[in-house]
C-alpha cells in the first residue's frame, strides 16, 4: 500500500494530464456545437458531467471507481 | 521473475511478441478462442483456427522457451449466429482431447442477446459434462454489469463448480459479486482503454490475490502483452514481496489451470 503523499508525488502529474484532457474535449464539443447550432446536448456529455459531479463531491468512503463504473453501465 | 500470461491471442501478434514476452521472464501462455476482428461464415474456419491454436502456436512459442496452451469455444460475439455456432459445437469434444487444450473458453455474453445466452448455455453444459474448466468473457463498457449478473445466475441454475470456472475482464463494480460467489476473477489490462495496471494492483490490495488472475489484452487491437509486467511493478513498488509477485503473476495462473493436468507447470516457492 502506498502513503498518501506517495500517491499524490506520483500520481498527481498524471491526473492532471487526464484532466486537461477532459477539459479540452469538453471545449471541442462546445466548440463545435456552437459552430452546428444544435441545442440538443448529447447524452454521453451528461453521463460525464453525472461522472464528474461524483468526483466532486467529498466522499466517506474511497468508492468513487464503481460508484461511477454504476453510472457508466447501461440499465439492467 | 517469472510469469504466467493467462489470456494471449497469439494468433494475432508477431513473433517478437514471443522473443520479447521470454525475455521478460513469461514462461507460458494460454490462448483462449476469440473473436478476429471479423465474423467467420463456414464452420471450416473455426476447426482451422482450433487447430492453429492447438497445433501451430505452441510450436512457434516452443522456440523461444513459452509453453503455450489454448482454450476452445466460439466466442460470445459469433454465437449470435447460432446455426454456425451449433455446426462448431459438434466437433468442440474431438479438440477437448489435445494435449495443449486446457478447458473451454472463452464463452459468454457481448451485447447479453438472447442468442449469445443460448450458445453460452449449451457450451457450459459442455464443459460440465466433460468435466472441463471453464473461461468466461464478460462485456465491456455498459454492459458488464448486467453482463456479470446474467453469468452469475446461469453458473447457479447449471450448479456449476465455481473453483473450476473463471470469469474474466472484472472491474471495480463487477469483482465482489464474482469472489464472493466463489469463482475465480480475471483482471484484464489495456495500456489505454478499460481495466488500467494501477487499478488492477488497487484491487490486488482491496480483495487479496486468492482467486485473482491477471493478464494482459493482447490481441488484434491497440494492447499490449507487457500491462502484465507494468502491473507487477507498481505491485511491487508499493511495499508486496518477491514471493506475493509469484502468487499473483506465476502461481494463481498455475494453480487454475493446473486443475487439468495437461496444464503441468508448478507453483513456485521461493527459498526464505
Amino acid at each position: 500500500m502506498l502513503y498518501k503523499s506517495m500517491v499524490m508525488e506520483r500520481d498527481y502529474p498524471d491526473c492532471r494530464c487526464m484532466l486537461l484532457e477532459l477539459s479540452a474535449t469538453l471545449d471541442r464539443y462546445d466548440r463545435a456545437a456552437a459552430t452546428e447550432g444544435t441545442a440538443a446536448v448529447d447524452a454521453r456529455l451528461k453521463l460525464l458531467q453525472q461522472c464528474l459531479a461524483v468526483l466532486a463531491q467529498p466522499s466517506a468512503r474511497p468508492d468513487r471507481t464503481p460508484r461511477i463504473l454504476e453510472l457508466l453501465s447501461n440499465p439492467a | 521473475m517469472y510469469y504466467i500470461q493467462p489470456h494471449y491471442h497469439g494468433i494475432s501478434r508477431t513473433t517478437d511478441d514471443y522473443v520479447r514476452m521470454a525475455q521478460a521472464g513469461v514462461v507460458a501462455v494460454a490462448e483462449p478462442s476469440f473473436w478476429a476482428g471479423f465474423d467467420r461464415r463456414h464452420p471450416e474456419t473455426f476447426l482451422d483456427y482450433f487447430r492453429q491454436i492447438s497445433e501451430f502456436e505452441p510450436t512457434r512459442a516452443a522456440i523461444y522457451g513459452i509453453q503455450h496452451y489454448c482454450w476452445i469455444a466460439v466466442n460470445p460475439k459469433e454465437s449470435e449466429n447460432l446455426e454456425l455456432s451449433r455446426e462448431v459445437l459438434k466437433a468442440i469434444p474431438d479438440f477437448l482431447a489435445r494435449p495443449t487444450v486446457v478447458g473451454i473458453g472463452e464463452i459468454g455474453l457481448n451485447k447479453n442477446t438472447a442468442h449469445e445466452l443460448t450458445i453460452f448455455r449449451q457450451q457450459m453444459e459442455m464443459a460440465i459434462q466433460h468435466r472441463q474448466l471453464v473461461l468466461i468473457h464478460t462485456p465491456h463498457l455498459g454492459d458488464k454489469k448486467k453482463g456479470t449478473q446474467i453469468t452469475l445466475d446461469l453458473l447457479r441454475e447449471l450448479r456449476a463448480d465455481p473453483e473450476r470456472v473463471w470469469i474474466d475482464h472484472v472491474e471495480e463494480h463487477t469483482i465482489k459479486p464474482v469472489l464472493d460467489a466463489g469463482y475465480w476473477a480475471g483482471m484484464t489490462l489495456y495500456p489505454q482503454t478499460k481495466m488500467s495496471p494501477r487499478r488492477a494492483a488497487d484491487m490486488l490490495e482491496l480483495y487479496g490475490s486468492e482467486r485473482l488472475l491477471v493478464n494482459s489484452a493482447a490481441d488484434w487491437g491497440p494492447s499490449s502483452p507487457f500491462t502484465l509486467q507494468e502491473c507487477a511493478m507498481e505491485y511491487q513498488q508499493r511495499g508486496h514481496t518477491p514471493q506475493e509477485l509469484l502468487e499473483v503473476f506465476h502461481n494463481n495462473p498455475a494453480r487454475f489451470m493446473g486443475q487439468n493436468p495437461k496444464f503441468d507447470i508448478q507453483p513456485i516457492r521461493l527459498a526464505s
